[in-house]
């Protein structure tokens, strides 16, 4: 793909909104992942998940983070001209996400700035909102991405 | 409030390390992150990081990975030496998470947990909220990630006042 139809820092204004999902959360995929990474009963085990605070086999919130940067990716990052994250703000894992859910939810353009340390460079600040198919919010997080100028001579922020 | 004996502010706990090959790397960035620089060596080169490195959520769910067997080996110990631990639950979040510097393919991370404090949740009577701070270094001693982040924990005490 030739680079000009990557979007740049200059296709992501603030108010700018990228659809995530929809994605349909399988107990197997849950289970798979908390046995590498999150081996809790309520991550592997459907009754110990209905007994626990969660109510359901629910995927580890490490999870709910690695499906949300999927999400990402397939939305807007692989055909953009971003150059990794410096970290995440926060994440709230507002709700449990469950064997079955379906999330979609959405990226918004909070802010953004050209990098003062590198030239060509420019950070724009994404707010990320995760709902399941009931339209409770399951996950909320901030962060910053780091992206290339298009024009780094004459930017049009 | 905070002077339980199990989680003392300031007490940092080593949680072991993890050598992130360029297949794992590959395999968890082709699932959850397929950006060119987590999944192909050869377009790495031509990125900020300048090689294959580790999606940083790997990295943090690496963290992960090492806190529950840290815990499994202390239940292991705790249950042999008759005594009872507090139960783990839920976590709200976490803050602040920063990636510091690229974790490259052959890198061992090494990772660690430190309690800031305990609080009591009043909306769940028995719970307390638990924040940590966690760290994770190359083998230079070098930070490549950090971030703070909270749990549901019930101490055995309130447990027996529960009786």
């Amino acid at each position: 793909m030739p680079d000009d139809n990557l979007l740049h820092f200059e296709d992501m204004p603030p108010g700018t909104v990228f659809p995530l999902g929809p994605k349909h959360v399988t107990a197997d995929e849950i289970i798979a992942f908390a046995m590498e990474y999150d081996a809790q009963p309520m991550h592997l085990d459907a009754e110990a998940g209905r007994q626990s605070i969660l109510g359901g086999l629910a995927a580890s919130g490490w999870h709910s983070c690695a499906m949300m940067m999927r999400m990402m990716t397939d939305s807007y990052l692989l055909r953009s001209a971003a150059e990794g994250a410096p970290g995440i703000d926060y994440v709230k894992w507002k709700k449990p996400v469950l064997a079955g859910d379906v999330l979609s939810g959405e990226t918004r353009v909070l802010d953004s700035r050209q990098s003062q340390s590198r030239p060509g460079i420019g950070i724009v600040s994404l707010r990320h909102e995760l709902r399941n198919q009931k339209g409770d919010t399951v996950l909320e997080s901030e962060n910053p991405v780091m992206i290339r100028l298009r024009n780094p001579e004459s930017p049009s922020s | 409030m905070t002077n339980d004996p199990y989680f003392v502010p300031g007490d940092c706990q080593e949680l072991g390390s993890y050598v992130f090959t360029e297949e794992s790397i590959i395999a968890f960035a082709r699932q959850f992150d397929p950006q060119r620089f987590h999944v192909d060596a050869e377009a790495a080169k031509d990125s900020v990081f300048g090689s294959l490195c580790a999606s940083g959520w790997q990295t943090a769910a690496t963290w992960m990975k090492l806190n529950i067997a840290a815990g499994a080996r202390e239940a292991q110990k705790a249950k042999a030496e008759g005594r009872v631990l507090p139960e783990f639950g839920p976590s709200p979040g976490i803050r602040n998470l920063r990636w510091f510097k690229p974790v490259y393919a052959g890198d061992e991370i090494f990772y660690s947990r430190t309690v800031r404090g305990t609080r009591p949740l009043n909306s769940r009577p028995g719970w307390s909220v638990l924040e940590l701070t966690s760290e994770a270094r190359n083998e230079s001693g070098e930070l490549v990630m950090s971030f703070d982040s909270a749990a549901l924990v019930r101490l055995p005490e309130a447990e027996q006042a529960d009786i």
